[in-house]
């Protein structure tokens, strides 16, 4: 290990992720995603800007996972954060609800969803935007997402409204969309991993975004497989969105 | 407060702004209202000017307004000055606008409900800057109600000495003078003082908020009255990426220096030094290996190069120190925005 790597060691890990180092914990998300979470579909890797270039640099990107429906859940279910989810499929009716290649969306009640995850380099993290709509493609305002959330998201919804969900133009596509600020992001990654950060893990680089997003999913409603952490961050996985969030 | 922050400050766009026609219920249709626009205002902002302008014609119904310039609806949260240098290069005296009081196009643009929209805007971007700068929004998110009340006035008003009181209270100063040393955040700074850095050589690194509206064009052309015509977003990229200064950069890091920083994929040989890629453009050598086919034995590079940087409406020469260029030219967010257009071709590289 050479001196710099030493310094690295001795300096506390502030909790943010290399913009470098984005498409690799990207690609190690989305591999464990299609292994363990079956139910939905696959996020997929979107490079930006699609511009030709040196095609030797390393491309940015975002990911993207796009027309899942929620399903109207009933009140219990939400408050204990579990949603729904199914994906869009234009196959036959399925008598398994979660088997996604089979499923077609029940038109008359379903809110469509688009997630896709985007690094920011300002705040040095990946940052989850996300949009809604109708079967007919009409926006959902935000009070109906509202509605859509896990029962906890709502309150800390309702307390700090601007510093929560804001409404901002995504970065690559000039069209509205919805984010969760980005803000506090470091410091509850740091609450969530400093225990296991060493830098020569590299293992921990590429964990980045699944550790982030089994906080941040539960926002959404989004469970991920608990397979998809390693044993390290299934000890650490006792805290809800709502502890870190507070 | 230097000579060029009055300046800036004082800048104006003069915009003669004309009533969307289906909005005109009277005749003869009102004339434009004629406007002085401050650069580093926003343009929703001056609805309090046109709203008695037009009211009288406007038919009946809730207003949100909204501008465009030639069939491209205007983002109300980029800088008056910005819009302007990006869309019309060739500067129009007064520059021709459209306000609409209605039919808000909300599937394209953020919805914008006046004033506070604009503030919280304003605020949201002020605490991103903090945070490049500092690594948190602890001063932003600590100002006193009155602190708060007075930095938003004082931009609504280009109020610079009223600014100037406020924002100093923030620390959030970048840059110490035009051609030292670059301001450390705030843990490298007490390692600094330790000695503890020197001794490992440890990289000390200051982040500068830039936003870039980064237009490529194909072909050349020597006015831009025979530019290609910016009709759609997309043709613009919005790279909202800080400016990383390394210590080895020393007293002189020019506008190009950073403008190049920040296009690592068009300028890769800048790269070097930045966090990662050091890998420099090999595509084109490794290409010409790969392909053993005598018919592609000549394969293309691009090459990218810088026609214009403007930022508030000057184009500064680029080998400008940095420094001088943001501690004189940043908007009141703490955020530098610079319109740059780069001449992309290819060329037929020899093997």
């Amino acid at each position: 290990m050479d001196l710099k790597e030493a310094v690295k060691d001795k300096i506390p890990w502030d909790g943010t992720l290399p913009l470098n180092e984005f498409s690799l914990s990207a690609s190690t998300f989305s591999d464990k995603w299609k292994m363990f979470n079956h139910s939905f579909p696959p996020w997929l890797w979107n490079p930006c800007p699609k511009h030709h270039l040196n095609s030797s640099h390393k491309v940015e990107g975002y990911l993207s996972l796009e027309n899942v429906c929620l399903v109207k859940s009933c009140e219990e279910e939400k408050n204990h954060g579990s949603l729904s989810w199914k994906a869009e499929s234009n196959i036959s009716q399925a008598e398994e609800p979660f088997d996604h290649a089979t499923l077609v969306c029940p038109e008359f009640e379903a809110n469509h969803y688009d997630f896709h995850i985007v690094y920011s380099p300002s705040y040095r993290v990946p940052v989850l935007y996300f949009r809604s709509y109708y079967s007919d493609g009409q926006p959902l305002p935000l009070s109906e997402i509202e509605k859509d959330l896990p029962g906890h998201s709502a309150e800390l919804l309702l307390e700090s409204k601007w510093t929560f969900i804001t409404q901002e133009e995504h970065p690559y596509l000039n069209r509205p969309w919805y984010k969760l600020h980005p803000c506090g992001t470091r410091d509850w990654m740091k609450l969530l991993l400093s225990d296991t950060y060493t830098s020569s893990n590299k293992n921990f680089i590429e964990q980045y975004l699944v550790s982030w997003f089994s906080v941040v999913g539960q926002v959404v409603g989004l469970k991920i497989s608990l397979e998809m952490l390693n044993i390290e961050e299934k000890k650490l996985f006792e805290t809800t969105a709502s502890d870190i969030f507070e | 407060m230097s000579e060029a922050q009055k300046y800036v400050w004082k800048g104006a766009i003069p915009l003669q702004i004309h009533l969307h026609e289906s909005e005109v219920t009277t005749l003869p249709p009102p004339p434009p209202a004629l406007v002085l626009a401050p650069r580093i205002g926003y343009l929703p902002l001056l609805i309090s000017l046109l709203k008695p302008h037009f009211s009288a014609t406007l038919p009946p119904g809730v207003d949100t307004i909204w501008f465009e310039y030639k069939g491209l609806h205007l983002k109300w949260y980029i800088p008056t000055g910005v819009l302007f240098d990006l869309l019309c290069m060739e500067p129009e005296r007064p520059w021709n606008l459209t306000v609409h009081f209605r039919g808000y196009p909300s599937n394209l643009l953020l919805p914008c409900e006046g004033e506070d929209s604009v503030k919280w805007s304003f605020i949201n971007s002020l605490k991103e800057a903090a945070y490049v700068i500092t690594g948190n929004c602890k001063n932003i998110m600590n100002m006193s109600q009155t602190d708060q009340v007075d930095l938003w006035g004082s931009v609504l008003n280009g109020n610079l000495e009223s600014y100037s009181r406020v924002s100093s209270k923030l620390k959030l100063e970048t840059f110490e003078d035009e051609y030292t040393e670059n301001v450390d955040s705030a843990s490298t700074k007490s390692q600094q003082s330790t000695g503890d850095a020197e001794a490992v050589g440890q990289v000390k690194t200051s982040r500068i908020p830039v936003r870039l509206y980064l237009w490529a064009v194909n072909e050349d052309f020597d006015d831009f009255e025979d530019a290609p015509v910016i009709d759609n977003w997309d043709k613009v990229s919005y790279i909202n990426r800080p400016v990383e200064i390394h210590k080895e950069d020393g007293k002189y890091f020019s506008l190009n220096d950073a403008v190049k920083r920040l296009l690592p994929e068009y300028f890769p040989e800048s790269s070097f030094g930045n966090e990662g890629d050091a890998s420099i453009n090999q595509s084109a050598g490794e290409e010409g290996e790969n392909s053993c086919d005598p018919e592609s034995s000549s394969h293309t590079v691009e090459i990218a190069e810088i026609k214009c940087v403007r930022i508030q409406g000057i184009e500064p020469s680029l080998e400008v120190p940095f420094s001088w260029v943001v501690n004189n030219l940043m908007n009141p967010e703490y955020f530098l925005h610079m319109c740059v257009c780069l001449k992309v071709s290819e060329a037929n590289a020899l093997q």
